[in-house]
């Protein structure tokens, strides 16, 4: 059973998103993401400074069965990424909504929500994949 | 033990040592080495057994069922081999001239013309010396074609989801953003989905039929209709082409270019990853964007063309033909064959392919596309017995070796969970497929009573379980001496 924090949001393609309140979110992908992945071996994370518009490939994750895009959850401004992730991807399998965060993003809206499942409503779709 | 533990200072293979070192005096000192090079000091037997030992400790067609989907592990026929080892060809220089060399520019432009025929295209280059070199020759021949109508807004390339990665990988060599189309339930590509995508930007699509699921897409003229009418070409990719051949023609399908991978359909050794070949074959329209050389023949005799006779092509793959080694065997493999035993080699693929899905079937294994006739391969999903045994399609896999067969491909196509594509080939006698059911039988209940028996696999070959995340991550292969001793 993979874990489905309360407090964030997420979309389709397994990322979770958190509000950091100031107008920006961080980004990762979920718990089921990172299993069915597999164990990580390379991240690629955006540039800071790229501008992305909601579901634009940003990154990529590759683990020993296949690489995968990371999508951009909302519109916004790269304003972080986890340079960590460079000499240790596993961190993504260790802890995928803490320290395997990826990057993060300062809104173009005000709304950080926008358009993305909660908590249940990804659960659910986790179960359909299934 | 590497060939290198083996080296002791002084020991020599005698037999092929020079009769005296050459004098490098007249080399420019700094380009001189300071220090001998780190090669392996053995002596002719130790050489014969490491590498003997080495090929005996390996899993290959010649020694065991192969069933690899999606890479066509048939059997290469001897004959092949020996033919193409004839001192003639053998010892033929690669710069020899034109009326030196009017043999294997015979058997040459004949591969051509029977490559042209059994896929329906109009024209073919032998050039592209792998199959992703021919997808990228297929794909710069797209864009040739599509610049030198300076129509330059066609930046894009569909490709479905179930694809080969090399295709968008060759799309965005190629210059070209790549826009991936779904999947249905079916197997077949989303007409509604392609419909929507399809538009001036639209540059061609790249579609493998029968597709990387192992069945043949029942839409492909409805396909190749939308993205003709917009504007786009549609491309072919070869791999599958063991399901269809001398039955079906990509050309008569509406395809405007076609890679062929020599090295699977027509039976040439794959041997660690090459040498491969990857004809390209082009409808009308492409044909002055070919990839030099092309044999042609005047009279009674054949030439060779290159960059002056065809301006507009995109130009060499390779230095001289491409890989004439595997040209040569894939030309006497098809003239082995003849049109009638072709048709026999997708008839049996089929067959093959169709009875074990079938036999795994009533064994209880899921199959992906459960409603589907199987093309040449056919996809199992292990996603019941992993969720039940917690053993996933890798620890299956693994296990298959301890029995004597090397694994199918595992996860891929990605969009199957836990899938194992089955390619068994026409080469395989029944007792093969009867045998790999056997043992995916007792490897369930195995399973079933004690995972671990799974998760441990292999335990009878030369190396246990890799560490395929270290590989991974830890790139570096190289070998390097302690001391090297002058």
């Amino acid at each position: 059973m993979s874990d489905i924090p309360n407090d964030l949001k997420y979309t389709e393609s397994h990322e979770w998103v958190r509000d950091n309140g100031d107008g920006t979110v961080t980004v990762g992908i979920t718990d089921h993401a990172q299993d069915a992945l597999g164990d990580l071996v390379f991240v690629e994370v955006p540039e800071v400074g790229a501008k992305l518009a909601a579901k634009d490939a940003c990154a990529v994750v590759e683990s020993v069965k296949a690489a995968s895009d990371i999508y951009a959850p909302l519109e916004g401004e790269v304003v972080t990424v986890n340079e960590a992730l460079d000499d240790a991807p596993e961190t993504i399998n260790s802890d995928p909504y803490g320290e395997g965060w990826i990057f993060q993003l300062k809104l173009a809206g005000d709304d950080a929500g926008a358009g993305l499942l909660d908590a249940d409503a990804y659960q659910q779709v986790v179960e359909d994949d299934a | 033990m590497l060939i290198q533990e083996q080296s002791r200072h002084g020991r020599t293979a005698t037999a092929q040592a020079p009769l005296e070192m050459a004098d490098v005096s007249d080399l420019p000192a700094g380009l001189r080495r300071k220090q001998r090079a780190a090669l392996p000091e053995v002596s002719e037997l130790q050489a014969v057994r490491h590498y003997t030992r080495l090929s005996q400790q390996n899993f290959a067609i010649d020694t065991h069922f192969y069933p690899l989907g999606s890479c066509t592990m048939k059997y290469n026929p001897r004959a092949c081999n020996s033919l193409a080892s004839l001192p003639g060809f053998l010892a033929r220089h690669p710069a020899a001239p034109e009326s030196h060399s009017q043999g294997i520019m015979a058997c040459l432009h004949e591969l051509q013309d029977m490559l042209k025929i059994v896929t329906g295209m109009h024209a073919v280059s032998l050039a592209p010396a792998a199959g992703a070199q021919g997808e990228l020759a297929g794909v710069m021949m797209i864009r040739a074609y599509h610049d030198a109508r300076g129509d330059h807004e066609r930046r894009e390339i569909l490709v479905p989801d179930a694809a080969h990665g090399t295709n968008p990988a060759s799309a965005i060599m190629a210059g070209f953003q790549v826009r991936e189309i779904p999947t249905g339930s079916n197997g077949d590509v989303d007409i509604a989905a392609l419909r929507d995508a399809v538009g001036p930007q639209t540059a061609g699509i790249m579609l493998t039929n029968p597709s990387t699921v192992g069945v043949f897409d029942r839409n492909i003229q409805a396909i190749a209709e939308t993205v003709h009418e917009a504007g786009g070409l549609l491309y072919y990719d070869g791999a599958n082409l063991n399901a269809i051949l001398g039955k079906v023609r990509p050309g008569d399908m509406g395809f405007d270019v076609i890679h062929m991978n020599l090295h699977k359909t027509f039976s040439t050794p794959h041997g660690g990853g090459g040498p491969g070949a990857g004809p390209v074959g082009v409808s009308k329209r492409l044909e002055p964007y070919l990839p030099v050389p092309l044999v042609v023949k005047d009279g009674d005799d054949y030439h060779w063309q290159v960059e002056h006779d065809r301006p507009e092509s995109i130009g060499r793959m390779t230095a001289f033909g491409g890989n004439m080694g595997i040209l040569l065997r894939a030309y006497i493999y098809a003239r082995l064959l003849g049109a009638e035993g072709m048709r026999r080699v997708s008839e049996y693929a089929t067959l093959n392919a169709n009875y074990l899905l079938a036999r795994l079937k009533d064994a209880g294994f899921t199959a992906a596309y459960p409603e589907r006739r199987a093309s040449h391969e056919f996809i199992v999903t292990l996603k019941r017995e992993a969720k039940e045994y917690g053993t996933n399609a890798m620890d299956f896999a693994k296990r298959l070796l301890d029995y004597g067969f090397h694994a199918p491909t595992t996860y891929f196509p990605l969009l199957v969970p836990e899938c194992l594509l089955v390619e068994p080939t026409e080469s395989e006698p029944k007792e093969a497929l009867d045998g790999f059911v056997d043992a995916m039988t007792k490897i369930r209940a195995e399973a079933q009573e004690n995972p671990d028996t799974l998760k441990q696999a292999p335990y009878s070959l030369p190396v246990r379980r890799l560490d395929d995340v270290r590989a991974a991550r830890q790139l570096d292969l190289a070998w390097r001496p302690e001391r090297v001793e002058d």
